[in-house]
């Protein structure tokens, strides 16, 4: 099995020179660490950013004690609970509770694998790589279902029943929006996917598909307002209510972890990815990202949550056949339209996007309220 | 072939994040859906009433502080109310004027944790929560002034209060009630229109009217049901028919016109202190009463309108310093009392903002 196609151009990344002992699996072996530090860096850098900004958005301060400004928090947390007990419940399937972890936080690591973060500063340019991502990111779910049904605790199995509805609900606006994309660049590519992007920005392109993209992948990553399998006000901590220490840790790995993955996807598929005037290439990637999780943040520190059958109604009702009817416009864009026609697409997908969301917000009433029992 | 379900019983509580306290419901679930409610209290007991029987009166107060912990003033009122009406004392009107001006701020007090806690319920991460305790800081530092204390006041004493206002706390209640209005709209601004927020609190647990009064529910959440009866106009106490101020009501009865009746709540108590700060008389604060009150034989009801509802106080005395049997009317229990209605039916979900826009305190609720 090939990983990295050897000829693939690695942008201005550092090679290892061809006569290094082990060659290719030397290669691979340093790329993959480096890739997880960075994941792991960032993931701090996230943590710190959310903490600090959910502060002052809730007129405090938030954590400043640990080193200049704070900054070693996330350190210091993430230290904290590994030097936790493990506690360990007496009535769980014992065998899927420890694998749960690992299940849910491996594919998120996995992710990060074809991510540009410079042009072709990835671990492998896969040429299905979209596909990848789709695929390998819906993995984590199983872990997160493992953990719900193995704690042998009610909320941690409601929450695991909300997983797998939400989920499998928002994988297809998640798809069909990226497909929207995929049309207009014509690979599967991540990194074709950026270079398509040379003149504009997908987001200008494709802002209906943009706004489904980012609504239903907040669903996906289960951020407000859709949190709702961690929803700590009903369902104490949802699926990971019955772990701690390491494998809390692991859990909470993969919460910030899809969460810097989702930004980094929006950054390559709407954003224009590593593109952008004087920084360094990986910079701008790292600050559109970042961008992204400021976004998220806000609307964490914003918005009340929704139900679960307003969830629901959401995918199912509105943002799947917007985003049908998206891939519908699109396709017929490049088909009718001549290459470069950019600023036919602008004003028109915008206007439609204005107009469709407008109507489906008139005629659809999210969920249905009272149940008869 | 049927499958063989068996009903899902979800014990939320006591520990609990959105119970408030110590309470716990077992509710039994379809799916998400509640299909029955049972409600189990006495966690947070410490025999309130027995114990009150066994102090002095004035010895009672610092017991009625921890009754409804997040309104402790309004229960030092309806509490030496009580005493003063078993003992025919007549409290000096600067008393008075500072009573209500402590009881209206401490409506707005109870209202800001109300709503905060609303919002959390509903999932808006604290943000609404810690806006609304900064301005709830800056009531309890005016509570601080005058009574040295930032929970359990213990200010109110029979015959009037505990002591005068120091010269700083005039300033600060005017910059308070230069800066609460503006903060009201931005509590507005924040969440009032908000999608999420209507799609989740409107028409959700509808309590109607004939159900609220059967249910002897007072507050709020019967004004929430369109209701006039606030017992300030409809059995003014103190020197509440002094001033001019509305009764909120709303008209569905959902958590959404609980919430607006409260927030219209707060700007009525700041109409009220006002006009209090203007006609604030000089003058002693407090009656002489012997340090041992020793009513004479008889009983006593004095009920105010706390910011949860009809709160009450009955005492019996049988001549010594001691009452004899003191009974209070829970404001929070009798407004859990239509819980389960207004529950089953909705999802846990709406079970939990339900619940929260009742608003209980659980220190009430057990006694």
């Amino acid at each position: 099995m090939v990983i990295v196609n050897p000829n693939v151009n690695l942008g201005n990344l550092p090679t290892l020179s061809p006569d290094w002992p082990g060659g290719f699996w030397w290669h691979w072996l340093l790329f993959t660490v480096i890739i997880i530090a960075v994941v792991i860096v960032m993931i701090m850098v996230n943590v710190y950013i959310a903490r600090r900004q959910v502060g002052r958005m809730q007129s405090r301060v938030g954590p400043n004690r640990t080193g200049p400004f704070g900054i070693f928090q996330p350190l210091a947390d993430a230290l904290k609970v590994l030097l936790k007990e493990g506690i360990e419940p007496a009535s769980i399937d014992r065998l899927i509770y420890w694998l749960a972890p690992v299940v849910a936080v491996v594919p998120v690591l996995l992710i990060f694998a074809v991510i540009p973060f410079t042009d072709g500063g990835m671990l492998a340019d896969l040429n299905i790589g979209i596909l990848y991502v789709v695929a390998i990111s819906s993995i984590s779910t199983v872990g997160t279902f493992m953990a719900g049904w193995a704690s042998n605790n009610k909320f941690s199995l409601i929450s695991a029943m909300r997983v797998i509805a939400a989920i499998v609900s928002y994988e297809m606006p998640v798809v069909l929006s990226i497909a929207s994309v995929l049309l207009l660049v014509g690979s599967l590519s991540m990194n074709d996917i950026v270079l398509a992007q040379q003149d504009i920005p997908f987001i200008l392109l494709q802002p209906l598909g943009f706004v489904i993209f980012f609504i239903a992948g907040l669903a996906e990553i289960s951020r407000s307002p859709f949190d709702l399998l961690e929803a700590d006000s009903e369902i104490v901590a949802g699926f990971f209510t019955e772990y701690s220490g390491i494998k809390f840790v692991l859990f909470y790995l993969v919460e910030y972890g899809e969460a810097f993955f989702f930004s980094c996807l929006i950054t390559t598929l709407f954003l224009g990815g590593w593109r952008g005037p004087a920084l360094p290439e990986w910079l701008w990637f790292i600050v559109k990202a970042v961008l992204v999780w400021f976004v998220i943040v806000w609307l964490w520190a914003t918005l009340p949550r929704v139900r679960i059958d307003q969830l629901m109604a959401l995918a199912w009702k509105f943002l799947l056949p917007l985003a049908l009817i998206n891939l519908i416009i699109t396709a017929i864009q490049v088909l009718a339209l001549p290459e470069g026609s950019w600023w036919v697409m602008i004003p028109v997908n915008f206007a439609v996007t204005a107009v469709l969301i407008l109507l489906w917000s008139k005629l659809f009433k999210l969920g249905w309220g009272r149940v008869e029992v | 072939m049927a499958i063989r379900t068996e009903p899902f019983v979800l014990n939320m509580g006591p520990v609990h994040p959105s119970t408030h306290g110590v309470y716990r419901m077992r509710a039994t679930l379809d799916g998400e859906v509640v299909v029955d409610l049972e409600p189990v209290i006495g966690y947070l007991h410490r025999g309130v009433e027995k114990l009150a029987e066994e102090r002095t009166y004035t010895g009672v107060i610092p017991l009625t502080d921890r009754l409804d912990y997040i309104s402790s003033m309004s229960n030092n009122l309806a509490y030496v109310m009580a005493v003063e009406k078993l003992a025919g004392i007549k409290v000096p009107e600067r008393a008075e004027y500072l009573r209500v001006i402590m009881a209206e701020l401490q409506r707005i007090c109870n209202h800001l944790i109300a709503v905060g806690s609303f919002f959390n319920d509903c999932g808006a991460y604290f943000t609404p929560f810690l806006h609304m305790y900064r301005e709830r800081e800056k009531i309890i530092d005016l509570f601080e002034m005058v009574s040295g204390q930032r929970l359990t006041y213990n200010y109110m004493r029979v015959g009037g209060v505990s002591q005068d206002i120091p010269e700083e706390f005039l300033p600060a209640l005017d910059r308070f009630l230069a800066q609460m209005p503006r903060c009201i709209d931005e509590y507005d601004l924040f969440l009032k229109e908000n999608e999420i927020l209507l799609a989740r609190s409107k028409g959700v647990g509808i309590l109607t009217r004939e159900k609220a009064i059967n249910c002897s529910i007072t507050g709020p959440v019967l004004r929430a049901t369109g209701v006039k009866w606030d017992l300030r106009k409809a059995d003014p106490y103190s020197v509440y028919d002094r001033f001019e101020f509305d009764i909120p009501t709303g008209s569905a009865g959902d958590c959404y016109d609980r919430y607006r009746v409260r927030i219209a709540e707060m700007r009525q108590s700041l109409r009220i202190i006002e006009q209090a700060l203007k006609q604030l008389p000089s003058g002693p604060v407090r009656v002489e009463v012997p340090h041992l009150v020793r009513p004479p034989v008889g009983e006593a009801y004095a009920h105010i309108e706390s910011p949860k509802g009809e709160l009450a106080f009955y005492l019996v005395s049988d001549n010594s310093i001691a009452p004899y049997r003191c009974h209070i009317r829970p404001t929070s229990l009798l407004n859990l009392s239509a819980l389960r209605d207004m529950a089953i039916g909705w999802k846990i979900a709406d079970l939990i903002i339900i619940f929260g826009s009742i608003d209980i305190c659980l220190g009430e609720v057990d006694r």
